[in-house]
């Protein structure tokens, strides 16, 4: 335990923090590739997702991607493209948007395949077009499932871009690194710990926005029952 | 393909060394998750801290916890414990839910009518209870066993070998056919588990089978 004393320690001293290569800097580019990545891969598996829950077509897509997904060695796509792309921003990202993709479209898919057959049918008889059918009855209805697949994204992405330190001068995993190499424990400890702040964090914050749209999409659905 | 063939002895050490540590966290996780799953779906109340707690450490990324845990229990950095506990406390955390919602599915008029013609506790547990969780059990297990193969592979940072080394001297050394080596690997493994647990599973439980027929 007296690891833990002099990974606080480290974690204390001023000079660690400040700097371009201090830890605030390094936090933020790794929660800005994090946030970056997802975004892409969003982009990516959003339109995708939405559109097999709105047909009903190609649904075991998405189960062979996510188990798929999970079989693929992370560590084996990061090295992959490090080789491929060169060791620059590239690769890293490319490999995490690739791991992202399956949680955000398995969330958009469940999501909107999961909104009321009655609801759909209710929003058709009062003469929605398909664009408003989507835009503003599935989509919404199905928000607070489309951020839980953000949800789990973002952890597995900012978890994973610890390990993209290995093939970029990148992240939190720097210190990891870094520490491997030169035997520093307690920073290797101190990040580690800054590492898991950050992820318990981002994990709460989001389960704060899904609890938060949940309670708003279950007024939305019970609107017009209570009101006509 | 030639890199394989001049390389299949090292291949075959490494795929060895790949098997020991991954299966016995998948065991553990099944065995240490059953128990805590059981009380998770019997008592809501310690259910959702039980579920708050695992998924949590759910979230800590592997490559802190890999460091983590020799530093914490003072086991030497490249050692194949700290990769079994570090792969065990995952899947636990991940199967502790599965087996809370495989208890839960459990239909509680099914337990009321065997509890009304006699079946004790144990044999409720043994003959019931286990036997209607088992296939949400078996789904559970198969996604635990899948990312567990996947993740060893990360020990391989910290210098423990196993299908991991071809992908970090892969790509030291530059050599792409290696890095792919790795990777193909560790998915051939885990599609091969995976069949395994699903093949034991039909012949444990071979109603699930007529399930599929009809």
């Amino acid at each position: 335990m007296k690891i833990l004393g002099q990974a606080l320690q480290w974690l204390s001293d001023p000079q660690v923090w400040g700097g371009v290569e201090g830890l605030w800097a390094r936090i933020g580019e790794h929660l800005g590739v994090s946030a970056l990545t997802v975004l892409l891969a969003a982009v990516i598996a959003w339109p995708l997702g939405v559109w097999i829950g709105h047909t009903g077509r190609g649904a075991g897509i998405v189960g062979a991607l996510t188990g798929a997904a999970r079989a693929l060695p992370t560590l084996g796509l990061l090295t992959l493209f490090g080789l491929l792309l060169g060791i620059g921003l590239g690769a890293p990202v490319v490999a995490l948007v690739i791991l992202a993709i399956p949680s955000l479209l398995a969330g958009a898919h469940a999501g909107v395949s999961a909104v009321d057959r009655t609801v759909i049918d209710a929003a058709r008889s009062i003469g929605m077009s398909t664009h408003q059918l989507v835009w503003e009855v599935e989509i919404p209805l199905a928000a607070p499932v489309i951020v839980g697949g953000v949800r789990t994204a973002m952890l597995q992405v900012i978890s994973t871009t610890t390990l993209a330190a290995y093939t970029a001068d990148v992240g939190l995993g720097r210190y990891l690194f870094s520490g491997l190499k030169t035997k520093n424990y307690a920073m290797m400890m101190g990040a580690s710990l800054v590492v898991v702040v950050l992820t318990i964090l981002a994990d709460l914050g989001f389960s704060v926005v899904q609890r938060w749209l949940t309670r708003r999409t279950h007024q939305l659905s019970r609107c017009p029952a209570g009101e006509y | 393909m030639t890199w394989v063939l001049n390389n299949l002895d090292q291949i075959r050490t490494l795929l060895a060394a790949h098997l020991l540590l991954c299966l016995p966290p998948i065991v553990v996780s099944l065995l240490a998750a059953l128990p805590i799953g059981v009380l998770t779906a019997r008592r809501p109340g310690i259910g959702r801290f039980v579920r708050t707690a695992s998924s949590t450490l759910y979230a800590v990324p592997a490559l802190p916890l890999l460091i983590a845990i020799p530093l914490l229990f003072g086991f030497p950095l490249r050692s194949t414990a700290t990769v079994i506990t570090a792969l065990s406390i995952y899947g636990v955390a991940l199967m502790v839910g599965s087996t809370a919602d495989a208890f839960s599915s459990v239909d509680p008029m099914i337990r009321q009518a065997a509890v009304a013609v006699g079946y004790s506790r144990t044999a409720l547990f043994w003959a019931v209870d286990l036997p209607l969780a088992g296939p949400v059990l078996l789904a559970g297990l198969r996604v635990v066993a899948v990312s567990t193969v996947s993740l060893v592979t990360i020990g391989a940072l910290i210098g423990v070998s196993g299908l991991g080394t071809l992908l970090t001297d892969g790509f030291q050394r530059g050599i792409l056919a290696e890095v792919l080596t790795g990777i193909a690997a560790t998915v051939v493994v885990a599609v091969v588990i995976d069949g395994l647990l699903l093949a034991i599973g039909r012949l444990l439980m071979p109603w699930t089978l007529k399930d599929v027929a009809r």
